[in-house]
């Protein structure tokens, strides 16, 4: 398909602006000024229309397709909590900064303060922040915190220690808060090897970083006495919420002696994931933590209006330029508005009926690295299949063409092959069923015809990319 | 309600497929003794309900006509954006990992790379990253490990949310941050001159500063670049329809918040942040990126490249932790770029600055009004009051309009001085209005 310079036409018009009411003012004198116009493309405004609903027709999303990346929590994205967000559209975030600005924001206010208040309830927490952007950036946030307490403290910590099967964000979230990571291997039994934790455990550890469910999607039981561990040096333990689906209702990290959360709102709460983000990832604390908080705070005063509190000495300062994505975070109090108490409960539930429901009709065909109930999600290894030289990524590609989006695959990195499916709660029994079936269809094709999994996906307008073409070329931008 | 299709039969089949009694055995893992001690919630509601209560809320933000800006600016939005960017295939799908099915996304964002290069003048753009402050974290960073150099120096003059980003970012890292006080609102050139040396891994300003004044940075880049450092500068995306870009300044990394095009001001976000850079730094950029490449039959396609950056290969050693981006929101950017098209930025551009010197003229005009020295400015100016800003603003406000920024709280002796903004949508009236007001803050 022809990109967007390539369809446009000298002196084509397209949106018209406003007739200026005022007199043209004189101009900048020449070295303020750009030599000529940027290169933008020229074009009706139906040749926008038509390009752009093209190129969403080269697109899959939720809303099209069962996508079962693991990790990723791609359930439905409910639509009156896009209505809800687009009653927020026209307030200007500095309003609210400005002297007596407070008083015409009330309702904004409002609406972060009591998401903060779900999610402290939610996690058992006793403070959240909605300031971070997205998941990994409320981890920087919370290693930070972590940072800010050891400082405060007079605590000489050196190192964050993260499970070899965490995100890779962690690792680098720890990186980038200044500390060094110790990666602690996955013992046989599915869990972080308590012996190598034990023995990598010293009072120079600033941090346990924890996925949980982790990311084989197995529930640790050892969660609590590594967090008591932890705290016996002076550790902090640092909740990845990538997989809260799994456990809303069920356990809150706060009660098993987690100091730190972060949550994803665009995961567990239903907000959609625009082909990348915009997400959100509020962080939240136990009672020590809440002097390092980011600012501005939103606080309530007695009388039950809303106040935005900046002056805190210890605060480890602003992440973000204003109070988070509010858009997003309207959108995951419309989603906790809806749900309710029994109907968050029930997403993890049914997210986790499912993936157990999808684990047990496959592992004949699969290798499951780990098997045990898992929680919502399972990781397969494509091991089987491999020895017909069909990889994960010939199995991913395969569902391309059987109409769905695939897996995760290759992550967690521990597993060889690894085959990650999350189906989340919002589909249906019929739906788990056709997938499985395509499943069950490659595992067979790998045997008897493996040429065409190596051709896939064949129903889409390309197919498989030179990926070191792209890199060795790197043509990022459109000559 | 939670949005689940299972019946109470497909429940029992499924379970009977597992192996298991109920649903509450599959949480067996979980020991009794960690189980949820609180989850209290009050009871779900109808989507109906739920919209009700939002609107109530909504209800209670006030109305007022906004000459403020503070890197947030109340542009138009042509109604195709917020249509094709709601397109559900656009907004429910995930990061294009799987570019065979993602080429929608993978196109749009290289057409967006491309959007970003030629406006800037710089060569290569990541997929966006959070907002305008993250993005010039991000830029610092990258400049550390381009130079190896531990001091970056920082304009006083750039906003101050975004300094304090900076700052936060940087906390727990070997590095120094030198910062600048600005003076008439621009870099203090002979200030910096001194503080230039091969310890510095570079200069970050802004354009227009954060006072609203424009700079054209062409001999600061040379200056900059005889010290081995480099020269970042953050620029509002909506003033390149008319300003130098930084690419042509010599700029080596530029970056800035993507709001101004087309993203809508929502309290605050989402919108989204771009970085680009001269190509030979691309290694050390951060973020997604996308590129070119062709598929089995050499048709052309696009996907994620130059992975080994990024944080799920390289883990604590990659570029960024950053993951999730603003996909959605460079999208909308995009789509407002191509609808304004190569005339219609320019005319935005000028139409701000025409309104804006229209405004500087009608509040100059007000008595006890000054315009500090500081040089030629775009859509923003400051004003200096005979009277503490605060006040003068606070007042301002409850009679409807915010009549712009006060410079008190973020720099010790402007306690006078405001900085407003004129966007293309404030009309002459409101200007005339805005003018009249103030004259009765000061005078009634």
């Amino acid at each position: 398909m022809e990109l967007i310079y390539e369809i446009s036409v000298n002196g084509r018009r397209g949106v018209r602006l406003p007739a200026s009411d005022v007199p043209a003012a004189t101009p900048l004198p020449g070295e303020f000024l750009r030599a000529e116009p940027a290169g933008l493309p020229e074009l009706s405004e139906l040749d926008v229309v038509r390009h752009f609903t093209q190129l969403s027709r080269r697109n899959i999303g939720v809303d099209t397709t069962f996508y079962p990346l693991g990790s990723c929590t791609m359930k439905y994205n409910p639509k009156a909590m896009e209505e809800g967000a687009r009653l927020f559209l026209p307030f200007h975030p500095m309003i609210a900064l400005l002297p007596g600005g407070e008083a015409l924001a009330q309702g904004t206010l409002a609406i972060l303060h009591h998401m903060e208040e779900a999610l402290e309830e939610i996690t058992g927490m006793d403070a959240v922040t909605c300031q971070p952007l997205a998941g990994a950036h409320g981890e920087m946030t919370g290693i930070m915190l972590i940072a800010a307490y050891h400082k405060a403290k007079g605590n000489r910590k050196k190192y964050v220690i993260v499970p070899d099967s965490s995100h890779g964000t962690n690792p680098a979230s720890a990186a980038m808060a200044g500390y060094q990571v110790v990666t602690i291997p996955t013992a046989p039994y599915g869990d972080m090897d308590l012996e190598a934790f034990k023995a990598a455990l010293n009072g120079e550890v600033a941090a346990v970083m924890m996925t949980c469910p982790n990311t084989l999607g197995l529930f640790n039981p050892h969660i609590k006495e590594i967090c008591d561990m932890a705290h016996g040096v002076d550790a902090l333990v640092y909740y990845d919420g990538a997989n809260l689906n799994a456990i809303l209702g069920q356990l809150r990290p706060g009660d098993v002696g987690f100091d730190v959360v972060h949550v994803n709102l665009h995961k567990t709460f239903g907000t959609p994931h625009g082909s990348g983000g915009p997400g959100s990832g509020p962080v939240g604390v136990k009672k020590a933590l809440i002097p390092f908080l980011p600012v501005p705070r939103v606080v309530r005063r007695k009388d039950g209006s809303f106040t935005l509190a900046a002056d805190n000495p210890q605060s480890i300062g602003r992440m973000a330029n204003f109070f988070g994505n509010f858009g997003v975070i309207a959108r995951a109090y419309a989603y906790t508005l809806m749900l309710g108490r029994e109907g968050l409960i029930e997403v993890s539930e049914l997210a986790v009926l499912n993936a157990n429901y999808v684990m047990s009709r496959l592992k004949d065909l699969y290798e499951l690295p780990f098997d045990q109930t898992c929680m919502h999600e399972c990781v397969f290894s494509a091991s089987r299949q491999l020895q017909h030289d069909i990889h994960a990524i010939d199995i991913a590609k395969f569902l391309i063409d059987k109409g769905f989006h695939p897996p995760t695959v290759y992550f967690p990195m521990i597993v060889k092959e690894a085959i990650m499916i999350e189906p989340t709660e919002t589909e249906s029994k019929a739906t788990l069923d056709a997938f499985i079936d395509a499943m069950r269809e490659a595992a067979e094709l790998a045997e008897k015809d493996p040429a065409a999994l190596k051709r896939a996906p064949v129903t889409t307008p390309i197919s498989r990319l030179d990926e070191t073409k792209a890199a060795r070329e790197q043509n990022v931008c459109f000559a | 309600m939670s949005f689940t299709p299972h019946t109470p039969e497909e429940i029992r089949e499924m379970l009977a497929t597992i192996g298991v009694g109920s649903i509450g055995d599959l949480f067996r893992p979980i020991p009794k003794e960690l189980r949820a001690r609180s989850f209290d919630l009050p009871p779900g509601m109808s989507e109906f309900e739920m919209m009700a209560r939002l609107q109530e809320m909504a209800a209670r933000n006030g109305r007022v006509v906004p000459f403020v800006g503070g890197g947030y600016y109340d542009h138009v939005i042509p109604a195709a954006v917020d249509h094709l960017a709601g397109r559900s295939e656009f907004y429910t799908a995930y990061t294009p990992y799987q570019p065979e099915c993602s080429q929608g996304s993978l196109q749009a964002l290289f057409e967006y790379q491309t959007a970003i290069c030629r406006l800037t003048g710089l060569e290569a753009s990541n997929a966006s990253l959070y907002d305008g402050g993250t993005a010039l974290a991000e830029a610092a960073m990258m400049a550390l490990r381009v130079t190896g150099r531990g001091r970056i120096l920082l304009d006083g003059a750039v906003n101050p949310f975004h300094r304090a980003i900076v700052r936060t970012y940087l906390a727990n890292l070997p590095v120094e941050i030198v910062e600048l006080p600005p003076v008439n609102g621009m870099l203090d050139r002979q200030s910096l001159a001194g503080k230039l040396d091969d310890r510095c891994a570079a200069v970050m300003v802004q354009n227009p500063t954060f006072f609203g004044c424009v700079a054209d940075y062409s001999d600061l880049a040379a200056q900059v670049h005889k010290s081995g450092a480099l020269l970042v500068s953050a620029v509002y995306a909506v003033s390149l329809g008319l300003l130098k870009p930084p690419g042509d300044m010599g700029v080596d990394i530029a970056v800035g918040d993507g709001q101004s095009l087309g993203n809508h001001l929502s309290f605050g976000g989402p919108a989204f942040g771009f970085i680009t850079a001269k190509k030979q730094y691309i290694r050390n950029m951060p973020g997604r990126i996308v590129g070119e490449t062709v598929d089995r039959e050499g048709r052309r396609g696009f996907v994620l490249t130059l992975q080994a950056r990024e944080q799920h290969i390289k883990r604590h050693k990659a570029t960024s932790n950053i993951c999730s981006n603003q996909s959605l929101c460079a999208l909308r950017g995009l789509i407002f770029l191509a609808s304004l098209g190569k005339r219609g930025l320019v005319e935005l551009a000028r139409l701000n600055r025409d309104k804006a010197e229209y405004a500087k003229r009608a509040l100059a005009a007000v008595r006890g009004v000054t315009i500090p020295p500081g040089g030629p400015t775009f859509n923003e100016f400051t004003i200096r009051l005979p009277k503490r800003a605060d006040d003068v603003v606070a007042s301002l406000l409850q009679r409807g309009i915010a009549a712009g920024v006060p410079l008190g709280s973020y720099y010790p002796g402007e306690e006078n001085s405001v900085v407003v903004t004129v966007t293309e949508k404030r009309t002459k009236g409101e200007i005339a209005l805005l003018a009249r007001e103030l004259e009765g803050a000061l005078w009634n």
